[in-house]
């Protein structure tokens, strides 16, 4: 390394990373339902989007992406809910991949609620 | 990418405990379920938690495991990994609260602290550089050197009111300042880092070296840039193995990163660092000793002045500074100087890491701002002394400082006011003693160790400590007088102000002191021939209630010495005669007292 370009370059790399292990009341959670209805229908790939799309989309600063067990709402899974600090919570329902990166386009980047996906 | 990390504690005491296998299961399990990709497990410095190690932390719920067993890592992995359901029995109860689960940071043990030499201990992996940087490591050696002269790392480290955290508290920007002014020939300087931890009970330096060996590095090649020094020595105990080997991967991956070596930043500066390992003796804690040490002689003080920042490694001016103290300085160069002067108290900046042992819920290493009180530290942070027992007394600074009575518990900690309480912060050892721990017999341990750690070139330290711990030794016999209470406190005073180093000068220190606020007890050795607390087994004398007596025989079968034996009475109500103890046969072993269960034998 010889300039601290190289040495913020890997700070950048890395924070996504050491970020993930800050408890802080000012980020949103996403959760989602991880119990063995969520997994049977297809939570994990959807679980992976969303980890790989708040990366991507740089957002690991405010978003943590994490999971829980059963919700409740076993015919709606895979199941994710969104809880943003002072809002109300959003619940999104039968969710694939697709809709994943969908939800963090719309949702998380722009702050709009993806209203066709949402438990009604 | 992975969605979590399992924090796993790979301190010396997590280590002890098991933490290394529960890695190795951990990892075959999480492959197993398939989540190798998902899932990584990162081994961290100590979380300061030792008391209820191994300990594991799951992110980013922040979920906190205590005390975990390797078989209870299935269950972990299938439950919390795969399923997201936390398993609740083997979360720190601290962190359970009706509403579910807290956040770690708000237990009694982490509120009150305030963590900036531990900032990184038990959050990143100490093996991998590139989560020091990723937690904004060498950015403040980056900004020294494009941005700052030496000068103004000087004045910053002046302006912050940093001491030495290794016991004396010497201001660390005037040490530097020192080093850079007073010789300016052009020759090769030295920066040394005091990893010689030698105080029983304290282990906050292996804590900096095992948790975040890397801050070490940074801080010491911007004190390098500072004074104009190139090379630096990191002097460590053999005895930390761990500390060890991350020190040497740490150096391996600085170099390889360029953050040590040639040219570093393409600004021109050179700083290297070298390992000497040093083979365990106290006085090479000292600093002259330690030197000594390093030159590759036997490691033996020398008078001072010349001060080391004059003439000190292989005659050459030198700055010695502790683990603990260059922890804080990349934070410093960071934040600045005004951030760090707003914590702690008026003279003493800051905040000190102690390590809680003795009699205390929980043992382990807190970081808490300079100014907070002793009761806080033991009643809140750790979380009080077990089975209900009273406060007695807390020791700090080892062998070289004193005890704190109770009555001193509100007194705010640091520098100034430990030593007008006759005590020392020193390495910053916190020991706690309750009701059962006898003044005397601490003294005489902490001397014991002197008297053992004493290098032998002068001659107050080297036999005015064993006359001193001979005198203890008579009083815990019962065979002293009251003059000979006034003899051993002139010859605290005499050792004080004759030894060459600071080994002698404050080993009286816990003699003093205990004489001062527990003198009580010391008459009750001499005058009563009692040991109020049942410790010194000369004062002690164990003895039977014959009417509680059934005659059982259970403590006489116990007895190693054949002591206890058959009387001729038989108490109203009882069949069997009860038994006695023989006096000049009893060895105070405190068998028989354990065995009785009508609670017939008491120690008095």
């Amino acid at each position: 390394m010889k300039s601290l370009e190289e040495l913020k370059a890997i700070r950048e790399k890395m924070q996504g990373q050491v970020g993930l292990r800050k408890e802080d009341e000012t980020t949103t959670r996403v959760v989602v339902g991880m119990a063995t209805c969520g997994i049977a229908s297809g939570a994990r790939p959807v679980l992976n989007a969303f980890v790989e799309g708040v990366a991507a989309k740089g957002l690991n600063d405010k978003v943590v992406v994490t999971q829980t067990g059963c919700i409740g709402l076993c015919q709606y899974e895979p199941i994710v809910e969104i809880m943003e600090p002072g809002k109300e919570k959003v619940t999104y329902i039968k969710m694939t991949p697709e809709k994943a990166v969908e939800v963090i386009d719309k949702h998380l980047v722009r702050g709009q609620i993806v209203a066709e996906y949402t438990f009604k | 990418m992975y969605r979590s990390h399992v924090l796993v504690c790979g301190g010396t005491g997590c280590t002890s405990s098991g933490s290394q296998a529960i890695i190795e299961k951990l990892n075959f399990e999480i492959a197993k379920n398939g989540l190798d990709k998902e899932v990584q497990v990162v081994k961290t410095g100590c979380f300061g938690l030792c008391a209820l190690g191994p300990i594991m932390i799951v992110y980013p719920e922040g979920t906190f495991y205590s005390m975990v067993k390797e078989a209870d890592i299935e269950e972990i992995v299938s439950e919390h990994l795969v399923k997201g359901r936390v398993v609740s029995r083997l979360v720190y109860d601290e962190t359970v609260t009706t509403e579910g689960v807290k956040s770690l940071q708000d237990t009694d043990f982490y509120r009150n602290q305030k963590r900036i030499a531990l900032r990184n201990c038990g959050v990143i992996n100490p093996e991998n550089i590139e989560e020091y940087i990723g937690t904004g490591g060498y950015e403040a050696l980056g900004k020294a050197l494009t941005e700052m002269t030496p000068e103004q790392v000087i004045d910053t480290i002046l302006a912050s009111g940093l001491r030495g955290r290794g016991g004396a508290g010497f201001p660390t920007g005037r040490k530097w300042q020192m080093a850079r002014n007073f010789v300016q020939d052009g020759g090769q300087k030295y920066v040394c880092c005091n990893a010689d931890e030698g105080d029983p009970g304290a282990f906050m330096d292996r804590s900096v070296l095992e948790g975040d060996p890397h801050v070490v590095l940074e801080a010491m090649a911007i004190a390098g840039y500072a004074i104009g020094a190139s090379q630096g020595y990191i002097y460590v105990r053999a005895e930390y193995p761990i500390a060890v080997k991350r020190l040497e991967i740490a150096i391996n991956q600085a170099h390889e990163y360029g953050l040590l070596g040639k040219d570093i930043f393409g600004t021109g500066f050179d700083f290297d660092i070298g390992l000497r390992l040093g083979a365990g003796a106290f006085v090479c804690g000292e600093e002259t000793a330690l030197m000594t040490s390093i030159e590759g002689n036997r490691g033996e003080p020398r008078p001072r002045p010349p001060f080391p920042a004059v003439k000190g490694l292989f005659e050459r001016p030198t700055i010695l500074n502790n683990v603990e103290t260059y922890a804080n300085v990349p934070r410093i160069i960071l934040n600045g100087a005004e951030w760090f002067a707003e914590m702690g108290t008026e003279k003493s900046k800051g905040t000190k890491v102690f390590a809680l042992g003795g009699k205390i819920n929980n043992t382990g290493l807190v970081e808490v701002p300079m100014g907070t009180t002793l009761r806080t530290i033991i009643e809140e942070i750790g979380g009080g002394i077990p089975n209900g027992k009273k406060f007695k007394a807390a020791q700090t600074g080892g062998p070289s400082g004193g005890c704190i009575s109770a009555e001193n518990l509100d007194v705010p900690i640091d520098y100034d006011n430990l030593i007008a309480i006759g005590s020392m912060m020193g390495s910053g050892g916190l020991i706690v003693m309750d009701e059962d721990n006898c003044m005397v017999d601490i003294a005489k341990f902490f001397l014991q160790f002197t008297v053992d750690e004493s290098c032998g070139k002068c001659t107050p330290c080297r036999i005015g400590t064993r006359r001193l711990l001979e005198m203890l030794d008579k009083v815990t016999k019962g065979k002293a007088t009251l003059e000979d209470l006034d003899r051993i406190e002139k010859l605290c005073y005499y050792i004080k102000d004759n030894s060459l180093c600071g080994l002698g000068q404050t080993a009286p220190n816990p003699v003093l002191s205990t004489l001062r606020y527990f003198k009580d007890e010391y008459i009750a050795h001499v005058v009563d021939k009692k040991c109020p607390a049942g410790v010194c087994k000369d004062l002690l004398k164990y003895e039977i209630d014959k009417e509680k007596c059934i005659g059982c025989g259970m403590c006489a079968r116990q007895c190693p010495a054949n002591a206890i034996s058959k009387t001729d009475y038989v108490a109203p109500g009882k069949k069997l005669p009860a038994l006695a103890i023989d006096p000049d046969k009893c060895v105070k072993c405190g068998a028989c007292m354990e065995k009785c269960k009508f609670s017939a034998i008491s120690k008095k």
